[in-house]
């Protein structure tokens, strides 16, 4: 612990929302607008791989709709709203994402609140919503580094307060609290409208993710309207709303085997219990086919948990031996320096498991 | 016995026998498949190769206690 400002370095920005990070009050049902360079100044700093999150008294559901609104949700790590005080909200984020309180900045409009912060806790940067323009060249805003990785963080953090959650939840029943949500989803093939998240989702995915091949709109357009692929989009939804869409497929397909080149769930869902499911999804599809099913695999730093999900859904392995083509686009795996392992797995498509109990899952066209 | 302990996270109550498929009531969820692994990892000082993860090797307390059984006597 050190009591010197000078070589902070601020590894997550929680703002306040009221006539902070917009203009106007929730509650009293203002016209809201986001304030000027909010947008910029998150943006900016998500790519240098600062967190962001939010320390709001309001209602929680209607703030993150809001949030939702002004396309923002997502850069906010578990955001603290509620009644609470707010040195208590940063306390609880600092030990839920997992660092210092002298790694957070504070931002807000309110003088009585900033106070509280400071005096309360001194290790925390404090700002006046006022300085939001000036943030992203303040000293304690510039990373020692900024990596391909840095952008990758939000993920990593994402994934990990997921995990954590979903063995908080083990002291009760797992598959009760998952029946409770009322969760379905949808598998369908990828249509025009998928495609754009469907390439976000190949680049910002990276826990699950089988291979972390990339493809652009126009590779993901033409494999779709391929009579050799098969391209699965999966949406979740729960009594709560939508996660939007979460999972992705790539299965190149012949007459006698398919390949499943790509398989990818987002980390948002890693507590729900749906990973395995757009793969049993697969083998279902390539039984009735008549095929044999294949899945490429290349291991990185952090995708082991598919490993795992593909031999315990019974594939096995058929190769260890690197690729022998080149795949269109590769950037983002292994360092692209070398070419990555590809580990070739294979099974014999039998019906193995009923889906879970408390999911619905829609097959669509 | 720990794998039972850790089990009973996420069974509850259920007093699962040692030759019981803990998979055979449904899908294998895969974050769960993954913490069995890493629990198992971690506790007994084992490394579960590629070649070792298979659901064989973690459908039941007794197989697991098999699969540690054989990585602990270099196997």
């Amino acid at each position: 612990m050190t009591d010197s400002r000078a070589p902070q370095t601020i590894k997550c920005l929680v703002w306040d929302l009221d006539n902070t990070l917009w203009g106007g009050i929730l509650l009293e049902n203002d016209e809201l607008a986001l304030k000027p360079a909010v947008r910029e100044v998150i943006e900016a700093l998500d790519a240098r791989g600062i967190l962001h999150s939010i320390a709001s008294r309001n209602d929680p559901d209607r703030a993150l709709a809001r949030l939702t609104a002004f396309g923002l949700r997502d850069y906010f790590l578990h955001p603290q709203i509620g009644w609470g005080a707010k040195p208590d909200s940063l306390r609880r984020l600092a030990e839920a994402i997992n660092i210092g309180l002298d790694a957070i900045a504070f931002v807000d409009d309110d003088p009585f609140e900033r106070d509280q912060v400071k005096h309360t806790l001194p290790q925390v940067l404090v700002l006046d919503a006022a300085e939001v323009p000036r943030i992203p060249g303040l000293p304690a805003f510039q990373p020692r580094f900024v990596t391909q990785d840095s952008g990758r963080r939000r993920e990593m953090y994402q994934c990990e307060i997921e995990r954590r959650q979903a063995e908080a939840r083990f002291s009760g029943s797992q598959e009760g609290f998952l029946a409770s949500l009322g969760m379905r989803l949808r598998i369908t093939e990828a249509q025009p409208g998928d495609l754009e998240r469907a390439e976000e989702l190949t680049i910002r995915t990276h826990q699950l993710n089988s291979t972390g091949y990339t493809y652009d709109y126009d590779e993901l357009d033409r494999l779709r309207q391929s009579p050799d692929h098969l391209l699965l989009v999966a949406d979740l939804e729960d009594r709560y709303g939508s996660y939007g869409k979460i999972g992705l497929a790539l299965v190149a397909c012949t007459a006698e085997v398919w390949t499943i080149k790509l398989l990818l769930m987002s980390c948002r869902v890693m507590s729900r219990g749906v990973g395995a499911v757009l793969l049993h999804h697969i083998i279902e599809r390539a039984r009735s086919a008549g095929v044999r099913l294949r899945a490429e695999y290349v291991p990185t730093d952090v995708n082991r948990q598919m490993f795992v999900t593909l031999k315990f859904a019974g594939f096995e392995e058929t190769t260890a031996s690197p690729a022998t083509a080149p795949e269109p686009s590769m950037q983002g795996v292994g360092g692209g320096v070398n070419r990555p392992r590809v580990i070739t797995l294979e099974t014999d498509p039998v019906p193995l498991q009923r889906p879970p109990a408390y999911l619905d899952v829609l097959v669509g066209e | 016995m720990k794998i039972r302990d850790f089990l009973g996270r996420f069974f509850g109550d259920y007093q699962l026998r040692d030759d019981e498929d803990i998979f055979g009531v449904g899908f294998v969820n895969s974050l769960f498949a993954m913490q069995l692994v890493l629990f198992i990892e971690k506790e007994f000082g084992i490394t579960v190769g590629n070649e070792d993860l298979s659901l064989a090797n973690f459908r039941s307390i007794g197989a697991m206690a098999e699969l540690i059984e054989r990585k602990r006597s270099g196997g």
